[in-house]
């Protein structure tokens, strides 16, 4: 008995230990992004607190840069994005789990093979076929190389796949059309994973840097990502940390706010598409 | 409404590679027969005689290929299964696992479109008089997994039933149930099939059930029909011996015999005497009703043991000349008090013994010389 409480004490320790250490950088953040600019400045040693939090930051962050034009601009993207994606991967999905048709093996196989590619030569093809289309500084162009997601159709076809074969043919028989089975049927219990796919996807759009990097120079199509560079380059010889801390957590409180609302259902499809790194 | 088979056929192609092709697989083999109108037909037959592949075919999830299979006078062969307003209950009930039982009965109802599409008001009406019909009126807000084996079955029947099906199929639907759950729920697929008079398949591989449920019977194996008649008859007559050793329980007691001057020999015994057959050998098969136990009976057996199961006593003995390991015989429980001694000696019933041909397995008829 007594051991045991010596046991769960350690582990408690040990686990409150290890959440400061991985809440501290959001601590930092957030503690930064209050200090003024040129009290941040003056101090040679950083200080763990400050006796004296202001707002004027935020106030910056969004004057020096359209900090609210480029969250506008990654909500579109990320509202577009996802979306598609999703009626994308359902339909491949669905095709590939439900319908037949020849070489249907074969076509999965070569798209299970594209998860090979690492992304990093992916991008550079991707750059030139979008350049080429003329499709830079477009939201066409930001979004359409990720409307489609390898392992994702694969995640959501393992799942199809699981749903008994007597559901369609129960379906069939009552008149129903595949269109309408995958609506009625398969979506609806394959819910979970779509919600979780649809999470991870948002939080992939909001974080994505190198591509809208790489296919946009101009200001009107900046997303929150290349936005914050921006700040940092703007601060007068010197980067004005606090204003780009401030706007990170503009940034990160969508994100946050997602998570805590979805919560269970994030933690869940990580251990599900845990295979994906 | 009447179901016609004419000469449905359906072969699966073989699988392999190259010269290790397999043969085609024959599921159902030139199926010929008129299901008549509101009678229930159990269509029975060991695992793998093509009893679903009957079924899927009459739904229309497979195609025939040879044959034609008609709605009264309807050619519904070239029909999709929307098209042809067939009821069917899968063997694993194929419920919706998301949707509750109301909407589950409901589904159907969604796809009609048209002239038959129906109002809310309406659909709720019919899933209400669905539900009512297999007494699940109060479980209409459940999800299928929360139902018991017997209700979800009965959820699947009123899904079937709602649209009003011209024809009722049922694939095996007790497979899942436990042996009590199962003989109610028969009972209730009877009542429903009475009452609402629909045209009705069942497939079983339980002979059980198809005899107790069923107006006709139909006897399958390797997608060929067998026999088909009334339950009673086809027990009482069985066209060849796997007929008669599919049905019965116990199973029918088969022995090597011969005929030779219109004597039925089982061993060395004469166990019969017959007019009109040619001396040949043949199977004997006895029901085990088919024995009476008798001091100076002119069949002898090794005795093993009585078994009481309740009203009646069943002998179990053994005869060198039998194909079963054990021959067993249902006697009344009165006759077998003065059972002593290791032989066991009795007379048969000459309607409980059929001959079979050795080779064919072809019934072979005789009468009895008195
Ligand atoms: N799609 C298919 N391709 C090839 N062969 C098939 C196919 N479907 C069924 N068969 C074969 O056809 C035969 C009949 O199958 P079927 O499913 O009709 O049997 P069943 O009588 O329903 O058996 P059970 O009682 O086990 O359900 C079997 O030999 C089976 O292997
Ligand atoms: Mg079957």
């Amino acid at each position: 008995m007594k051991k045991n409480r010596l046991l769960t004490i350690i582990t408690y320790a040990f686990l409150v230990f290890w959440a400061l250490i991985v809440l501290f950088p959001f601590y930092w953040m957030v503690l930064t992004s209050v200090k003024d600019y040129g009290a941040y400045n003056a101090e040679y040693i950083p200080r763990f607190f400050t006796l004296f939090p202001t707002l004027q930051n935020y106030a910056d962050a969004f004057t020096t840069v359209p900090l609210g034009r480029y969250l506008l601009n990654t909500l579109w993207f990320t509202v577009g994005t996802t979306a598609l994606m999703l009626v994308v991967i359902t339909l491949a999905a669905f095709a590939f789990a439900r319908l037949q048709f020849a070489g249907r093996d074969i076509v999965f196989t070569l798209f299970l093979a594209l998860m090979m590619i690492p992304n990093e030569l992916v991008v550079i093809t991707n750059f030139t076929t979008i350049t080429n289309l003329e499709l830079r500084n477009t939201f066409t162009g930001l979004i359409l190389p990720s409307v489609t997601s390898v392992f994702y159709i694969y995640l959501l076809r393992e799942n199809f796949a699981q749903i008994p074969d007597e559901l369609y043919y129960a379906a069939k028989v009552d008149g129903t059309s595949d269109l309408r089975y995958l609506r009625k049927v398969m979506i609806p219990i394959c819910r979970p994973t779509l919600v979780t796919i649809t999470i991870l996807k948002i939080i992939e759009c909001w974080n994505s840097y190198v591509w809208p990097r790489l296919i946009t120079d101009d200001a009107d199509y900046y997303l929150v990502s290349n936005g914050i560079q921006e700040i940092r380059e703007n601060g007068f010889g010197r980067a004005n940390i606090p204003a780009m801390m401030a706007a990170v957590v503009v940034i990160s409180l969508p994100l946050v706010i997602l998570f805590l609302l979805f919560r269970k259902q994030i933690m869940s499809g990580v251990a599900r598409g845990g295979t994906k790194g | 409404m009447k179901i016609i088979l004419s000469h449905l056929t359906k072969t699966f192609p073989g699988r392999g590679r190259g010269n290790k092709k397999k043969e085609d697989v024959t599921a159902v083999n030139d199926f010929t027969f008129e299901i008549p109108d509101g009678k229930l037909v159990g269509l029975l037959g060991p695992s793998g005689c093509g009893k679903s592949t009957t079924l899927n075919l009459i739904c229309g999830l497979q195609k025939p290929t040879e044959g034609q299979i008609f709605f009264d006078e309807e050619d519904v062969t070239p029909l999709t299964p929307q098209k042809r307003g067939v009821g069917m209950v899968f063997q694993n009930y194929a419920l919706y696992p998301h949707l509750n039982v109301e909407q589950n009965i409901r589904f159907p109802l969604e796809n009609l479109k048209g002239e038959d599409k129906l109002s809310k008001e309406q659909m709720r009406a019919r899933v209400e008089e669905a539900a009512g019909l297999v007494q699940i009126g109060d479980l209409l807000d459940r999800k299928p997994a929360e139902l018991s084996g017997g209700q979800q079955q009965r959820v699947a029947i009123a899904r079937a039933l709602v649209k009003l099906p011209r024809v009722l199929l049922l694939d095996e639907p007790l497979s899942n149930l436990d042996a009590r759950l199962r003989l109610q729920t028969r009972e209730e697929i009877r009542r429903i099939q009475k009452k609402t008079a629909i045209t009705t398949i069942f497939v079983t591989h339980d002979q059980d059930e198809a005899m107790s449920i069923s107006d006709l019977i139909v006897v399958m194996k390797d997608g060929l029909v067998q026999q088909i008649g009334k339950p009673q008859e086809v027990y009482d007559n069985p066209a060849n011996l796997f007929v008669a050793k599919f049905l019965g329980t116990p199973p029918i007691n088969v022995f090597d015999g011969r005929v030779e001057n219109g004597s039925l020999f089982i061993g060395e015994e004469v166990v019969l005497k017959l007019k009109n057959v040619s001396d040949q050998p043949v199977h004997v098969g006895v029901r085990p009703e088919g024995f009476v136990l008798s001091e100076n009976g002119s069949f002898t057996c090794r005795l093993s043991r009585p078994e009481v199961m309740g009203r009646d006593v069943s002998i179990v003995s053994t005869h060198t000349a039998s194909q079963n390991p054990v021959v067993r015989s249902i006697v009344d429980a009165e006759c077998c008090e003065h059972l002593s001694g290791d032989t066991v000696r009795f007379m048969l019933k000459p309607q409980k013994v059929f001959l079979f041909n050795q080779t064919t397995g072809e019934r072979i008829p005789f009468e009895i010389e008195r």
